[in-house]
């Protein structure tokens, strides 16, 4: 709790965003992560050099609030849509921000190939470990025992296979720079996420590669648990699994 | 103006580049592998970028990002690697990117795919089948073009005679007027303005610079479709004026098409030709037109029958229509076989219209 900046959650509308209003469910992280993301990039001075490329889930909805310049990519293409950006204006500061459906599901390939090629761009992933937009599916994330819509008894390695790791399948990539896992769990954790978020701009800015920030935020509605009982959820689960910390710096 | 001796792949990128393309990418497959070679070898000289991407999928990603920065760009290759890029297809027709596709063809199968969209949704691409290296010359630069005027992709239809053929051509640029400045690209200067922009196939718009939602955008962009569809049919014709009968063919084969015609004229069979030069819109006046008072219509394309449908469409009935093509290979699968010989077509012709061989 040593972060000034924690006193302002929750009552002071961030820079970049155009609107407060959204229509995610409470308790949900996803606003809390993209807060960071957004204030790590009005930090870092970077507003008025930063294009965003958004993936499809419930955080899409924000694409009408940031005030960002964005693009609009399908479900997990928002790699290669950020490759087509950053070739042309490398100077620009280029993120992706996709969930854990978007990103490691559905984009697997383009995820690990621009992190492989070295891809000068941010890619954010916001894991809860569930398609959320979707009503509460299995993702590739969803840790053994988890109970959703397609894994009604809890995920069973023997019958759904096993969750991918994807931070740490990213670390091990030369191409990639930087790669820290945080959550929205918790005040403190919040803190640490957004160190993660600056180093991650800061390693592109630097123009030393790829770079990957994995923020779990919680999923009441998709974790079919009471809204309070998120973070401590997240917590006994995911976190288990998905475990924070920084994979790679370099 | 100096003419040189170029393989259509390289005329292409040639051309590509001469009407500003600085972006390319691009997975191999025979026979468009060529076409990204040379965009391999010739956009870095540029201040260009042509990227090997790991799959068709990620190809097109890659150029829907480039473009939407406002610069011109491109990526292709056969129909097979379009077939994976149809989502893309689709989408990127709502987020209005001005895309050029180059779909180097194994034979003419792939005239739905082009024409209807294998994707999903109410799209269509502008379709430009260049009949040879000289006019591939052109129609790639329309193309960007077109693509920029319309803010809507645009296919360029061709094969392995297309793509592995070599013509002396002069790849000068085009001039084909102004287009309006890109003032909605997504290039980050209007971030944190209250003012920044967003390109998306939904029509949200931003909060403060709302868009029109999602009904309204996709009927403004089927209106801008039917408007292209009025105002952009391209046909060639030929012979049609005292014709009794007439073959409607398009891309490299409607090249011997027009030659067999010519050697039927010889042998006093009143023929003539209508090739559309646009798939889509396809040319359905030209060939309406050209079709009336005829004894028959023959269509010949190397497909089991594809674009009779659109003949048929535009002819409704005034001529009897029916297809001298067919399904010709070798034995590689490439699309060049026994069919595509001016004999044959020509013997073809003789046959459907009733000339003893
Ligand atoms: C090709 C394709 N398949 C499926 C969908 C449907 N779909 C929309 S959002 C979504 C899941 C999103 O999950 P995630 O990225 O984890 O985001 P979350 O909603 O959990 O934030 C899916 C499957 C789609 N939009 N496109
Ligand atoms: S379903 Fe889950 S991810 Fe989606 S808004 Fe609700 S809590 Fe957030
Ligand atoms: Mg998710």
């Amino acid at each position: 709790m040593n972060e000034p900046v924690l006193h302002r959650v929750g009552d002071k509308l961030p820079l970049l965003l155009q609107s407060g209003e959204h229509d995610l469910c409470p308790g949900c992280g996803e606003p809390v992560a993209l807060r960071i993301l957004l204030e790590t990039i009005a930090e870092l001075g970077m507003a008025a050099s930063t294009v965003g490329v958004v993936g499809i889930g419930c955080y899409t909805v924000f694409s009408r609030t940031l005030d960002v310049d964005l693009v609009q990519a399908l479900h997990g293409r928002a790699p290669s849509v950020a490759t087509g950006v950053k070739r042309m204006l490398p100077d620009k500061t280029v993120f992706t921000l996709q969930g854990d459906g978007d990103m490691v599901n559905e984009g697997l390939q383009e995820v690990l190939h621009t992190a492989a090629r070295g891809e000068n761009v941010t890619c954010v992933l916001l894991n809860n470990g569930v398609f959320g937009e979707t009503g509460g599916h299995m993702t590739a994330t969803s840790v053994i025992g988890q109970r959703t819509k397609t894994s009604l008894e809890g995920r069973d390695a023997d019958y759904h296979g096993y969750p991918i790791v994807i931070g740490d399948l990213i670390a091990r990539l030369e191409g990639a720079a930087y790669v820290g896992r945080g959550s929205v769990q918790s005040a403190g954790a919040v803190a640490r996420t957004k160190r993660m978020m600056r180093k991650a701009f800061e390693t592109q800015r630097a123009a030393k590669g790829f770079s990957l920030v994995e923020v779990l935020t919680m999923c009441p509605t998709g974790w079919f648990v009471p809204t309070a009982e998120g973070p401590s959820y997240m917590g006994e689960t995911l976190a288990q699994v998905h475990m924070m910390g920084e994979l790679k710096a370099r | 103006m100096s003419k040189r001796l170029v393989e259509g792949s390289e005329a292409i990128a040639d051309a590509a580049i001469a009407a500003g393309c600085r972006f390319f990418a691009g997975y191999p497959m025979t026979p468009f592998t060529e076409v990204l070679e040379n965009f391999a070898k010739k956009l870095p000289a540029v201040g260009g970028v042509c990227v090997n991407a790991e799959s068709e999928l990620e190809a097109v990603g890659m150029a829907w990002g480039a473009l939407a920065t406002g610069a011109r760009a491109a990526t292709g290759s056969t129909g097979q690697g379009l077939s994976l890029m149809q989502e893309s297809f689709s989408e990127i027709t709502l987020a209005e990117l001005p895309l050029v596709a180059f779909n180097m063809a194994r034979g003419q199968g792939d005239y739905f795919q082009s024409t209807r969209g294998g994707g999903h949704g109410d799209y269509r691409h502008i379709v430009l089948a260049p009949m040879d290296i000289t006019e591939a010359v052109e129609l790639t630069q329309l193309a960007f073009h077109l693509a920029d005027v319309w803010r809507n992709p645009v296919l360029v239809q061709g094969d392995y005679l297309l793509a592995h053929t070599a013509e002396a051509v002069d790849v000068a640029p085009i001039d084909f007027g102004p287009v309006a400045p890109k003032d909605w690209a997504a290039d980050g200067t209007m971030s944190g303005t209250g003012q920044s922009r967003i390109i998306s196939p939904l029509g949200i718009g931003k909060r403060n610079t709302p868009g029109p939602g999602m009904e309204a955008h996709m009927q403004a962009v089927a209106d801008k479709l039917a408007r292209i569809a009025a105002g952009e049919a391209r046909a060639e014709t030929g012979f049609v004026d005292d014709a009794e009968h007439l073959v409607v063919a398009f891309g490299t084969p409607a090249k011997f098409v027009r030659y067999a015609v010519r050697v039927l004229r010889e042998r006093g069979l009143r023929v003539g030709y209508v090739r559309p030069i646009t798939l889509w819109p396809f040319p359905t006046e030209a060939v309406a037109e050209a079709a009336t008072g005829k004894r028959s219509v023959l269509v010949f394309e190397i497909n089991a029958g594809q674009m009779v449908d659109d003949v048929r469409l535009a002819v409704l009935g005034a001529a009897p229509v029916s297809s001298i093509g067919g399904i010709s290979t070798d034995s590689s699968g490439f699309g060049v076989g026994a069919l595509l010989d001016v004999e044959v077509i020509a013997g073809r012709i003789e046959n459907a219209v009733g000339v003893a061989a």
